[in-house]
C-alpha cells in the first residue's frame, strides 16, 4: 500500500555544510510528486534523505523529522535497512548487478533480503515486476541472459522492476531518464502513470515539461544565493505550479527566464 | 587584411606527404643483420655484434626518414624503433630462460622422478623430486590459507568500512611497508616466533606457511582493495535502496563483481611466493623424506631442493635440479592459467 510523507523542518548537512534548509512539506500517499530545480540547489539530496540514503556519505546528517505511515524515519532506534526496504529508489545512472542474470536482477532485493524462495513464487515475482516495469515482451525469452545487455532505457527499466519487485510503500526516483532517449523516456513515463496507484511515487527531474507530464504535485527548489544552503520555494499542485506559481522565482524558472 | 593570394595559400594545405616504402623497416632490418654478420665473421663477440646491429637499426632508419618525411616522421620512426627494442630486451632473458630450463629439464622427467623421494631403502634404488612436491603444494598451500581471508578481510575493512580514517591509513602504510620486506626477514620473523613457542631446532612446514604468509598477504591486500575500489558505488547504492544490510552487500554484491580480479591477485601473489627459498631454508628444514605432516619434521620444498641440488654440483645432481625448475615453473605456469580461466568464468558478463 501506498503512503504519505510528511516532512517538518528537515535540514541537511554535509560535514559541516548545510546543504538544504527548513524544508516543510506534505506528500500525498498514491500521487505522483516532482521535484525541479537548478543543479546543486539540493533536490536530489532532499530525496536521497527521504530513505536514509544520504547518510551512506561518510560524515553526512539529516536533522527534522520524516514522518511515513505515522512513524520518524530519523526517530531514536529506526533501522536504516528496515527504513529502505520500505522507500525503494531508482538512481540517475542504470545500475544492474553486473554478475546477475535478468531473472536474479528482479529478484536481488527479494533474494538479498529474504533468502530462499519457491521457484513458482520467484517465477511469479518476476514476471509480475517485469510486466510493472513494462518489460517483460522485450525479455521474456532472455531471463537467464545478463541484466548488462540490455539497452541503457532497457536497464532503467530493469531496475525500476527491482525496486518494485520488493514491493516498497513509496519510490523515489532521482532523475530517472535523464541518461535515456525520448522514446525510453516516454516508456518510462506512461509507467510512472501505472505505478502511482500502487506506489506514492517521488520523482526529481531536470525537464519540466516531464514534471508537468507525470507529476499531480511539484515542489520547486532553489538557492537562496550561491554558496548559501537550497531551500523549499514552493509546494503546489503541478496545475496551479505551472499556471500561477505563487512565487515570481517559480515563475522565472518555469518560464525559462532564469536556471 | 589578407590578400586573396594569401587566402588560397593558406586554403590549400597538401595531404600528401612523401613517405618511405612500406618495406623501409624491413630493408634498414636487413642491412643491420648483415653488418652484425659481417662483424661476426671478422671476430667480435655476438652480444656487441647484436647490439651495434640494433644501435645502427635505430639510427639508420629515423636517418632516412628525416630526408623524405620530416622531422615528424623521423621521430614516430625512432619511437617505434625503441619500443620494439626496450620490448625486446624484456622478452628475450625470459624466453632464454624458459626455453634453458624446458631444454635441460624436460629430459629429466619421467615416472621415477615425479614418484620417488631422495630416500633410498636399497643403494640402487633411483631418485625423485616427490617429496619437494608434495612439500611445495602443502607448505604454499597452507600459505594461501592463512593469507587468502586475513588480507582479502583486511583489504574489505579498507575500502568498504575503514574509508580513508586514520585506522586505515596506517594499515596501508604498513602493508606498503610489509611488501618490501626481504623474504630472508620473514624466515627469520617465523623461526624466532616458533622457536619462542616451541623451543630451539624447531623445524615444519607449517613454519614455513607462516613465513610466506607474511610475504603474501600484503599482495593480497593490494590486489584485493585495488578490485573492491574498482567495484562502481551505483552498485552499492542500488543494494541498499533495496534494503540490504551492508554486510550482505559486501558479500552478494561487490565481492562477487570484484572475484574475477581478486582470484588473480591470489594467484599472482601464491606465484610470487612458491619460488621462495630463503625462509623456508631457516624454518622448514631440508630432508630426502616425504613429510605428509606440515606441523611435524622438516619439509623439504622445490626451490629449496634446487638450491641443495646446485651446492652439490655434480652431474646427477645438476639434472634433478633442472628437472625440479622445471616442474615448478609448470606448476606455476598450471596456477596462472587457472587464475586466467577462473576470473573469465566470474568476470561479469555482458550481452
Amino acid at each position: 500500500m501506498s503512503k504519505s510523507i510528511d516532512v517538518s523542518d528537515v535540514n541537511i548537512y554535509y560535514g559541516d555544510f548545510l546543504a538544504v534548509q527548513g524544508v516543510n512539506m506534505s506528500i500525498r500517499a498514491g500521487a505522483v510528486t516532482a521535484f525541479i530545480g537548478p543543479s546543486g540547489c539540493g533536490k536530489s539530496t532532499f530525496l536521497r534523505s527521504l530513505n536514509r540514503m544520504h547518510e551512506v556519505i561518510p560524515g553526512a546528517r539529516v536533522e527534522g523529522k520524516i514522518v511515513v505511515d505515522g512513524q520518524d524515519l530519523y526517530g531514536p532506534g529506526v533501522d536504516p535497512v528496515a527504513v529502505r526496504r520500505q522507500v525503494g529508489m531508482v538512481f540517475q545512472r542504470p545500475n544492474p548487478f553486473p554478475t546477475m542474470s535478468i531473472y536474479d536482477n528482479v529478484l536481488a532485493g527479494l533474494k538479498l533480503n529474504a533468502g530462499k524462495l519457491k521457484k513458482s513464487e520467484a517465477d511469479a515475482v518476476v514476471e509480475k515486476s517485469l510486466r510493472g516495469a513494462n518489460l517483460w515482451n522485450e525479455v521474456k525469452d532472455r531471463l537467464n541472459k545478463p541484466g548488462m545487455g540490455l539497452s541503457g532505457g532497457q536497464q532503467q527499466r530493469l531496475c525500476i522492476a527491482r525496486a518494485i519487485a520488493v514491493e516498497p510503500q513509496v519510490l523515489l526516483m532521482d532523475e530517472p531518464c535523464s541518461a535515456l532517449d525520448p522514446i525510453s523516456t516516454s516508456a518510462i513515463e506512461d509507467l510512472i502513470h501505472e505505478l502511482k496507484d500502487e506506489f506514492t511515487i517521488v520523482i526529481v527531474t531536470h525537464n519540466m515539461q516531464q514534471a508537468a507530464r507525470v507529476s499531480d504535485d511539484t515542489g520547486f527548489f532553489n538557492l537562496k544565493a550561491t554558496g548559501e544552503p537550497g531551500h523549499l520555494v514552493e509546494f503546489n499542485p503541478t496545475k496551479k505550479m505551472f499556471a500561477n506559481p505563487d512565487d515570481p522565482s517559480t515563475e522565472a524558472y518555469i518560464s525559462g527566464r532564469f536556471g | 587584411m589578407t590578400t586573396v593570394q594569401e587566402v588560397q595559400e593558406r586554403v590549400h594545405i597538401p595531404l600528401v606527404h612523401p613517405r618511405l616504402p612500406r618495406t623501409a623497416p624491413v630493408i634498414v632490418a636487413g642491412i643491420a643483420v648483415a653488418l652484425g654478420l659481417l662483424l661476426l665473421v671478422l671476430g667480435m663477440g655476438l652480444v656487441p655484434a647484436v647490439v651495434i646491429a640494433a644501435v645502427a637499426h635505430l639510427v639508420v632508419l629515423p636517418l632516412w626518414s628525416v630526408f623524405v618525411e620530416g622531422r615528424r616522421g623521423a621521430t614516430d620512426r625512432m619511437m617505434t624503433g625503441l619500443i620494439w627494442a626496450t620490448f625486446l630486451v624484456a622478452v628475450v632473458p625470459l624466453v632464454s630462460l624458459l626455453w634453458r630450463v624446458v631444454a635441460k629439464g624436460a629430459g629429466r622427467i619421467d615416472g621415477t622422478f615425479l614418484s620417488y623421494s631422495f630416500f633410498k631403502t636399497q643403494v640402487d634404488q633411483p631418485v625423485g623430486i616427490y617429496h619437494a612436491i608434495i612439500g611445495t603444494l602443502i607448505i604454499t598451500i597452507g600459505a594461501a590459507v592463512i593469507s587468502v581471508p586475513v588480507g582479502v578481510m583486511a583489504a574489505i575493512y579498507l575500502v568498504e568500512y575503514g574509508k580513508k580514517n586514520k585506522l586505515a591509513k596506517a594499515i596501508t602504510f604498513l602493508v606498503d611497508v610489509m611488501t618490501g620486506i626481504p623474504s630472508i626477514v620473514a624466515g627469520l620473523f617465523a623461526f624466532a616466533v616458533f622457536t619462542l613457542v616451541f623451543g630451539p631446532a624447531y623445524v615444519s612446514g607449517f613454519g614455513g606457511s607462516v613465513a610466506l604468509s607474511l610475504l603474501m598477504i600484503p599482495i593480497v591486500v593490494r590486489a584485493t582493495e585495488e578490485m573492491l575500489m574498482l567495484v562502481p558505488d551505483d552498485l552499492r547504492e542500488a543494494a541498499y535502496a533495496l534494503g540490504t544490510p551492508k554486510w550482505k552487500t559486501i558479500v552478494r554484491i561487490v565481492l562477487p563483481t570484484a572475484l574475477g580480479g581478486i582470484l588473480t591477485g591470489i594467484t599472482l601473489a601464491t606465484s610470487r611466493v612458491i619460488g621462495e627459498t630463503a625462509p623456508l631454508l631457516l624454518i622448514a628444514g631440508a630432508t630426502d623424506r616425504t613429510n605428509m605432516n606440515p606441523f611435524d619434521g622438516a619439509m623439504t620444498t622445490l626451490p629449496v631442493l634446487i638450491y641443495g641440488q646446485n651446492l652439490r654440483g655434480d652431474a646427477p645432481a645438476e639434472a634433478i635440479a633442472w628437472g625440479a625448475a622445471f616442474i615448478l615453473i609448470i606448476i606455476v605456469m598450471v596456477l596462472n592459467l587457472v587464475a586466467r580461466i577462473v576470473g573469465k568464468i566470474f568476470a561479469p558478463k555482458k550481452g
